[in-house]
């Protein structure tokens, strides 16, 4: 791991944005290192200014302070020129996908290389390799107002993807899609990464996402780095209050009011059509958290087996677990479960 | 009184309102077309920021527009006769038809290049796009619609504008009708040449608005 080099390095980096009236500070104090060939995961809530961190790291925002480091090359000291070459070695995909309105799904694609200069054929050959990696190879022809959300972002990634960049910003790119779709842009994106060994950022407000597909994770809140480092590490073991708003949206006044006892319920062919869970929720007036479940619907019998954590009071405790029995349901109590 | 002589005169009015409407039409664009583009880019968060020429500019325009093109035909006189050498006739009535109609294009052009989706740029900045490029690869071919449109609506005003130069001698169906309709009161002459105008108006604006629907690849 640590003969890997660092693609991208972003040191004491501060923007801010000023207006007449007022300043605003949208990244402070920011250092961040991105190894080669990292799926690496910025996360925050909106408005804690990840979009203006993926934007500095391309140069489309300028930083106030500090330094960013891509590919060896200190982007602040590039000329406009030398500046819009880096930006070819970096592709770039949007929530609202960017697509040329006017240009076929073919002609997105060979935009980047008609402005790099490169062969009309070429362009067109390399286009139709793309359409074949992203799985449109039907809709070449296409406008792209003729495209489902999903089928846009396909063709953007293809058009990311057409410079040979070495790395690929994601702004929200999944966020504008529904569940499946980005289930299988994400999917598309780990296997880019995989077979052309391109260094993946990732910007997102959803957890999901990062679970997906990241190696590597930054929290990012009010405007810094809350905390960073391998995906499993920091969800795992949230140290900082922001991490640990992601990590549990709403799921920290649950747990210290929940204590430590479990209960394991085993079904064996009770009707599958009896909401047993709910009814005890309502009957007994406490709340539990599922911990584990195993279950199957047979015929309209459940088969299978739940975990439940039981609330701290003793007395609730015991009311659900007798509730339970009362339901024909075998109940056993387990200490301190772990999943 | 329905002869030879003014049927000829009708339609060599015609020509002469065809002929100033598109060539001032057309160098109106030669003009309005990059001061238009040239509007928004130099707008402070534009792609190519120069406030203060963007300042300038937009004096410039609204100045112009303000003036009553009426007057405007007056006041340029000089100028037309500097220029063509006369200040009667149809090609004399081109030079304040310009003058006229470019800062109305160019704001025609800016309310078309603005209506550009401002991540489509982001996203051509992105790729490495220099500022040239993103005006004639981008603004440009996905304003196209929008454009057309625009010079649909340029080219019937200009037509308006063409027949009140009528009123200094300036040739076409709007000098007709001003000199025949209005002034000896033939009513059936006036009918005639507003009734060609109206043509004219509707054949321009329909063409116009067929090209652009077939030009929109957004719907």
């Amino acid at each position: 791991m640590h003969t890997k080099k660092n693609i991208i390095e972003i040191k004491s980096l501060t923007k801010i944005f000023s207006s007449k009236e007022r300043e605003v500070k949208a990244l402070e104090n920011i250092n961040l290192s991105i190894e080669e060939g990292a799926i690496f995961g910025i996360i925050g809530m909106s408005g804690a200014g990840k979009s203006t961190l993926v934007r500095c790291i391309n140069f489309i925002e300028r930083p106030t302070s500090g330094t960013i480091i891509v590919d060896g090359k200190d982007l602040s000291k590039l000329s406009e020129r030398e500046l819009r070459d880096v930006r070819r070695s970096m592709g770039m995909i949007f929530q609202q996908f960017n697509l040329l309105m006017q240009r076929t799904a073919e002609e997105n694609i060979t935009f980047p290389m008609e402005v790099a200069g490169v062969k009309k054929s070429e362009a067109k050959k390399r286009a139709k390799e793309l359409l074949e990696i992203v799985g449109l190879s039907d809709k070449a022809k296409a406008y792209p107002s003729q495209l489902s959300g999903g089928q846009k972002q396909r063709v953007a990634i293809a058009r990311a993807l057409s410079t040979n960049p070495k790395v690929l910003l994601c702004d929200e790119a999944t966020s504008a899609l529904d569940p499946s779709t980005t289930k299988s842009i994400l999917e598309l994106l780990r296997d880019i990464n995989k077979r052309l060994g391109i260094t993946i950022v990732i910007i997102t407000h959803e957890m999901s996402v990062i679970e997906q597909i990241c190696t590597q994770v930054a929290i990012i809140d009010e405007s810094g780095i809350a905390e960073t480092g391998a995906v499993s590490e920091v969800f795992s073991h949230p140290k900082t209050a922001a991490a640990q708003r992601l990590v549990f949206p709403d799921g920290k006044g649950m747990k210290q009011f929940l204590g430590k006892r479990c209960c394991r319920i085993v079904f064996e062919g009770s009707s599958s059509f009896d909401p047993v869970i709910s009814r005890m929720i309502l009957e007994c007036k406490a709340q539990v958290n599922i911990m584990f479940a195993d279950m199957k619907d047979i015929d309209g019998k459940a088969f299978g087996q739940l975990v439940l954590q039981l609330p701290q009071e003793d007395e609730v405790s015991d009311r659900i677990i007798s509730y339970l029995r009362s339901q024909n349901l075998s109940v056993e109590e387990v200490n301190e479960y772990v999943g | 009184m329905w002869d030879s002589s003014n049927v000829i005169m009708i339609l060599v009015g015609l020509l002469e309102t065809l002929y100033m409407t598109f060539l001032s039409t057309f160098m109106a664009y030669v003009l309005g077309l990059p001061l238009g583009i040239l509007l928004v880019t130099s707008e402070k968060d534009g792609i190519l920021p120069l406030p203060r020429l963007n300042k300038v500019l937009n004096l410039v325009v609204n100045l112009l527009r303000s003036i009553p093109f009426l007057i405007l035909l007056i006041a340029v006189i000089p100028v037309t006769r500097l220029i063509v050498g006369t200040t009667i006739g149809s090609t004399a009535t081109v030079v304040p038809l310009v003058i006229a109609a470019a800062p109305f294009i160019a704001r025609l052009v800016e309310s078309s290049i603005k209506e550009v989706d401002k991540g489509v740029i982001e996203a051509a900045i992105s790729m490495g796009c220099s500022p040239f490029q993103i005006i004639y690869k981008v603004m440009i071919p996905e304003a196209v619609p929008s454009l057309i449109v625009g010079a649909a609506i340029a080219t019937t005003t200009i037509l308006g504008y063409s027949a009140m130069a009528g009123i200094v001698g300036g040739g076409g169906l709007g000098d007709i009708a001003i000199r025949f309709g209005y002034y000896r009161y033939q009513n059936d002459i006036m009918i005639i040449t507003v009734a060609l105008l109206v043509v004219v108006v509707q054949v321009t604006q329909e063409i116009g608005m067929r090209i652009a629907r077939k030009m929109d690849k957004r719907k």
